[in-house]
């Protein structure tokens, strides 16, 4: 399944990285502690989070994420977007909260 | 140029976490008997014990430095220092706007008061001063060197609440006058472990929540003199000032 496939099915928003959408997932991962995703988010996986400091895009950079979903309608401010355009990072939005939006991905994700 | 002892990381009453004992009179004396020059007082979100602590240290020859630890949005504790009275009420005024307002279960987080010089409860806040405010890492910083205080992140390198625990790495605009690692490694371990803190002059503190611990960690300030400037001077690493190890 594809980026641009779960914002379809899951009516997220983009707020960078649109035209980045046609990249196969591998998996998600949730965590708000930046450190533990460093150590052990990977390649391809959509990161969940609320965390919206700039430091979220370039580790989603350094780990070569898909995209990463903010939860509970947080956006990126105008620095954030910009640094994500310039490391080429997509960035989706929801209005639901982790647990929702982790277990509608998880059953998209794992359905045959 | 003279040496002073300091402590600049101590909790009063007032933070939850913070033991009963902890009331200004008892932390400054404590701080004399242990020999302390500089004290900060830095509860969780609050400066309520600033004034106190520093009046009632001045009588003990201790230069008591105003200040508070504040939680941001991604929950990294903070450290940030004050010199002037007007200063610290409109840091506090400036703290009241950004809280999310949670009442505070004394049973499960402990109690937040206020005491006068006898010891006797003048003000107890009742949300809880646990989380974290609305401002970013960015914006704490910005409103605090707006106001001419100092912005120290607190013990960056610890598991909790610590900027790399929180943040993964240093961020690149981060505007820092000096970096507070954990009490328990050394300067040269912390700079092995993440090479973007040598930038810094990385200080140690106690971080004592209960009057036994206040000075068990600290640095030697080599300054002209126990004001503001030269501690910031001290922390900037500036015309000279630096910052020892114990």
């Amino acid at each position: 399944m594809t980026t641009e496939e779960i914002v379809r099915e899951l009516e997220l928003k983009i707020f960078t990285g649109g035209e980045l959408a046609s990249r196969e997932l591998s998996g998600g991962y949730v965590s708000d502690l930046l450190s533990d995703v460093m150590g052990h988010a990977k390649e391809g996986e959509v990161w969940i989070t609320l965390q919206s400091h700039a430091n979220v895009v370039a580790i989603a950079s350094l780990k070569e994420l898909a995209a990463i979903l903010l939860v509970k309608g947080i956006e990126p401010d105008g620095a954030v977007v910009e640094k994500a355009r310039e490391e080429g990072v997509t960035i989706l939005g929801t209005n639901e909260d982790t647990y929702t939006i982790t277990g509608k991905l998880f059953l998209l994700l794992n359905k045959e | 140029m003279n040496t002073y002892v300091a402590d600049l990381h101590i909790h009063t009453v007032l933070s939850p976490c913070g033991d009963l004992e902890m009331s200004p009179g008892n932390i400054v004396e404590k701080a004399a008997e242990k020999g302390l020059d500089i004290i900060a007082v830095t509860d969780h979100n609050h400066c309520g014990h600033a004034r106190l602590s520093r009046e009632l240290g001045a009588g003990l020859g201790i230069w008591v430095v105003y200040g508070a630890e504040i939680n941001t949005r991604e929950e990294v504790h903070c450290l940030t220092f004050f010199d002037t009275d007007e200063q610290l009420s409109i840091f506090q005024q400036e703290l009241e706007r950004n809280y999310v307002k949670i009442p505070n279960d004394t049973s499960l987080f402990g109690h937040q008061i206020i005491v006068d010089e006898q010891e006797q409860i003048v003000e107890e806040i009742k949300h809880s001063l646990y989380p974290g405010l609305k401002w970013s890492i960015g914006e704490a910083a910005e409103v605090v060197h707006k106001l001419g205080g100092l912005f120290v992140p607190a013990h960056v390198d610890r598991a909790g609440n610590g900027l790399f625990s929180q943040l993964g790495i240093l961020p690149e605009d981060l505007e820092a006058d000096a970096v507070e690692i954990w009490r328990r490694t050394t300067r040269e371990a912390a700079k092995n472990e993440y090479p973007e803190l040598k930038q810094y002059t990385l200080i140690q503190n106690s971080d004592a929540h209960f009057l036994e611990d206040i000075g068990r960690s600290g640095n030697r300030y080599t300054m002209k003199a126990r004001n503001f400037n030269e501690l910031r001077m001290a922390l900037r690493g500036e015309k000279g000032r630096t910052v020892l190890e114990l």
